[in-house]
């Protein structure tokens, strides 16, 4: 186990390398002088340009820029957007951002969708079984930002009874309409799979065995039939929190919420690598420490699967 | 303060009900003083660019914000007429070339220390010298030694020479005379020059400024207008409030106001509507069709007219786009009605003049190549020896240009039979870089939102040789000489005459092509019972009344 530990810790290093630079080689690719457009539809003095060009030593090749953004990664120095703010602030007010409402989306996902997909696995066919179908089908049919403007629409100017936008304080009942929006499509998901893994899992024989030897029924689903189960659903869950994060751009936008995916757009549109990456960088950590925590959730859920 | 929604609502209702039971209407009767002496606002807008520094910022996001902190010498009127002195006690001149400058004594900054005479000068000098690379600094090219504080880079700003370090770091032409008086002497007579000074470039900067680093102001900026800085929380908000030692007119009525920055306009609409946010100075696209934003806000609507203008520029540095009958005959073969109407629901004007109408000196209607006239186009065309090959008018992808310049080439193509296309150029950056190259192949799309209320600012920098926006490269020596000599004019209004002959010139050149005059749509909350817009249609946070 603690071996295995290691090995992927050891392999987050190349990645981590090869992901930023493959980021910092995109955006540095985005064809266009960042300076040229700054000043609207009159031209910019060269003056101006040049001394930005200079000051973000954008006149240097990508290996010289690259090398001096690592440098200064590793001393906590995450560098500066073009007006001047430091990028280690932005990414320290916009990701809790991001992080409360993916995690309230996760909750909410992982809530409705798993009580969905026992629900319907264990009665199946039945009326509810009809309606979660109809229903997951409607909303992976949908896309966010149609069901976040058409929520936003009824609940908040309609009816009046949410703020249609999230404040700055970002209080937790404000990011619940967000939050359902952004898990909307990844909670039918897990009803579905949930459902699958259920109602195979119910004809298994070690479920029939628990069922023979004469254990309540809550018992046989709650501990035997869930956790065998659960396998998928994890999986799912797990790898999500990540994409929440990356995919919340759009229910960032549509709920005026400051968090990364608005960061992270705005420093493309303006070409900001130092801000694109270092963003990025913490994305793909997340990612990668989420998919070791799915692994090892494995272990625990499933005692066939042992590490070494 | 946060009131539940529902709770508010019912107290909206209720103030409805009431105004319909008295048969009176609340856009006229103004504020209640007590409501707006504590009051505070929250409106719409961006993050700022660029550090806050006056000469250094040219995008509205943090224009807005400088414009609010800061008075200038003079100020334009909300109705887009001619200037007047605000901070200036008086700006006198006996041949447009040497300014004697008084300012008003004892205003203060928001720092407490008194605004002098050498707070403008040098802040003017630091706008000016090229090592500070200001995005404004081209504004102080009148004024007399700008050469020796701000050197060109020889070969352009993506080639590898560097611009030599400049001789000086004051202009010549900047002479301080006492705390309340300095002189400018220019290189050129410029009638135009005490207009310019109200534009925010030419703003004052108090000692502070020069004790530290700009960027390090620009975090924490300190002005001197009816509001100061309180705070700006990156992505989030930026705060002002009150400055209660404003000594000049415009005072603010409210106290605080609250700059909420977001990225999507249709996220601050759903605000807006729902009272949660006071002003959008531009409502989204998507609200205009069919009049929407009218009816979802109905009395809280402002519809108004932006000093700017849609052009579409011929690259004359091209050979095929320099004969004037050619030009001519795009132009008039363009519906302009028809795109205000059907593209733009009427939000937008068909342009029918060089300059912007309420601009002092312009005379509206004189763009006799803005008219629909599709015989006369083809005469011209003929006469031009036709078109051959394929005309592309290009526009940058990245904002909404593509309907409308379509619809262009699609007339030309059906009014003259030219094989016209429209083609969009990916991101605003690309754009800008092969306009400023000289790279254009075809037509063009460009804007120009004047700086200044005058004809000058929209005759000089567009369409005199050298001038900062020609970027087509067009070139008439009369209309330069017209220029100049309007420039010396020893009134503003012999110079608005030769203005208007150069005008004429230009109209018979047509160098560009004017399409639209900008409508602006704003909106405001339940709370403001009174406001007005700027000349450049930003709100005027200091007629403000709740």
């Amino acid at each position: 186990m603690g071996r295995y530990l290691l090995r992927r810790l050891l392999q987050l290093v190349p990645v981590f390398i090869g992901t930023t630079f493959l980021i910092y080689w995109l955006v540095w690719s985005v064809p266009g002088d960042p300076f040229a457009g700054k000043c609207g539809d009159r031209r910019c003095p060269d003056t101006y340009i040049n001394f930005m060009t200079e000051k973000y030593q954008l006149d240097q090749s990508i290996w010289v820029q690259y090398a001096t953004y690592m440098k200064n990664l590793f001393q906590g120095d995450f560098g500066v957007t073009y007006n001047n703010r430091a990028v280690g602030d932005i990414i320290a007010t916009a990701y809790p951002n991001t992080l409360k409402l993916a995690v309230v989306a996760l909750a909410i996902e992982a809530i409705i969708g798993l009580s969905a997909g026992v629900l319907t696995g264990l009665r199946r066919n039945g009326f509810l079984d009809n309606l979660v179908l109809v229903s997951t089908l409607f909303l992976i049919a949908l896309p966010v930002f149609v069901i976040g403007f058409i929520l936003q629409w009824l609940l908040g100017v309609k009816w009046g009874i949410v703020d249609p936008t999230v404040s700055s304080e970002m209080r937790f009942s404000e990011l619940l309409l967000p939050g359902f929006v952004l898990g909307s499509a990844s909670m039918a998901y897990v009803a579905r799979v949930a459902r699958t893994s259920i109602a195979e899992n119910r004809r298994a024989d070690y479920v029939r065995t628990a069922i023979a030897k004469g254990l309540p029924m809550r018992r046989v689903v709650g501990v035997h039939l869930l956790r065998n189960s659960l396998i998928p659903v994890v999986t799912l869950l797990g790898t999500d929190l990540g994409a929440l994060m990356g995919g919340a751009i759009v229910t960032e936008g549509i709920f005026s919420i400051n968090g990364i995916g608005r960061a992270v757009l705005r420093a493309i549109v303006t070409k900001e690598s130092a801000t694109v990456v270092s963003i990025v960088v913490v994305l793909v950590l997340v990612y990668l420490l989420m998919n070791l925590l799915v692994d090892l959730l494995y272990a625990a859920l499933d005692p066939r699967i042992r590490y070494e | 303060m946060r009131v539940s929604k529902r709770a508010s609502g019912a107290i909206a209702l209720g103030a409805a009900f009431a105004l319909v039971a008295s048969g009176c209407s609340s856009s006229d009767d103004g504020g209640d003083a007590g409501n707006s002496a504590d009051g505070a606002i929250t409106v719409d807008g961006t993050e700022p660019e660029n550090p806050l520094v006056p000469a250094n910022t040219t995008e509205t996001g943090g224009g807005k914000i400088i414009d609010w902190m800061w008075t200038g010498l003079v100020e334009y009127p909300n109705d887009g007429g001619a200037p007047r002195n605000a901070l200036a006690e008086s700006i006198e001149t006996a041949d447009s070339k040497v300014y004697k400058i008084k300012i008003k004594q004892d205003t203060k900054f928001h720092d407490g220390t008194v605004v002098k005479a050498k707070n403008f000068v040098d802040a003017w000098n630091w706008g000016a010298h090229s090592p500070n690379g200001a995005q404004n600094s081209s504004f102080f090219a009148d004024i007399q030694g700008f050469e020796d504080v701000n050197t060109s880079d020889p070969d352009g700003a993506d080639g590898p020479q560097k611009a030599p370090e400049p001789k000086a770091k004051e202009m010549s032409g900047l002479k301080v005379v006492d705390d309340w008086n300095f002189e400018v002497t220019l290189t050129a007579p410029t009638a135009v020059f005490p207009t310019k000074l109200g534009y925010s470039t030419f703003m004052p900067l108090p000692d502070a400024f020069f004790a530290g680093k700009a960027e390090d102001f620009g975090k924490k900026p300190i002005g001197n207008g009816p509001v100061k800085f309180v705070s700006w929380e990156n992505n989030v908000s930026i705060k002002l409030t009150r400055f209660d030692d404003y000594q000049l007119r415009d005072k603010m009525k409210i106290k605080d106001v609250n700059v909420k920055i977001s990225q999507d306009d249709t996220a601050v609409y759903s605000e807006l509507v729902s009272n949660n946010i006071d002003f959008q100075q531009q409502v989204p696209v998507s609200a205009l069709a069919g009049d929407k934003w009218k009816q979802d806000l109905g009395e809280r609507a402002v519809s108004s007219v932006a000093p700017v203008t849609g052009i579409i520029a011929f690259p004359i540095y091209d050979k095929r786009f320099t004969d004037p009958k050619l030009r001519r005959a795009v132009s008039l073969s363009i519906n302009r009605q028809e795109i205000t109407d059907k593209i733009f629901f009427g939000n937008r004007k068909p342009a029918d003049s060089w300059a912007n109408p309420l601009a002092p000196g312009a005379a509206p209607g004189n763009c006799t190549a803005c008219q629909f006239q599709v015989d006369e186009a083809k005469k011209l065309l003929a006469e031009a020896g036709g078109f051959s090959g394929e005309m592309v008018f290009y526009y940058n992808a990245d904002a909404s240009h593509k309907e409308w310049m379509e619809a262009v080439a699609q007339q030309v193509k059906t009014n003259l039979g030219i094989n016209a296309r429209a083609e969009g150029v990916p991101t605003f950056a690309v754009f800008r870089q092969n306009i400023n190259a000289h790279k254009m192949k075809g037509p063009y799309r460009a804007g120009w939102q004047q700086d200044y209320p005058d004809v000058e600012n929209w005759v000089n920098p567009l369409y005199v040789t050298g001038g900062s926006s020609n970027d087509g490269l067009y070139t008439n020596k009369q209309v330069d000489a017209l220029a100049k000599e309007a420039g010396a004019a020893p009134s503003l209004d012999a110079s608005h005459a030769k203005f208007a002959e150069a005008v004429k010139l230009i109209d018979a050149d047509a160098p560009s092509i004017p399409v639209y005059f900008s409508g602006q749509q704003s909106g405001h909350s339940e709370k403001i019972k009174k406001m007005e817009l700027t000349n450049v249609g930003e709100l005027d946070i200091t007629t403000v009344e709740l």
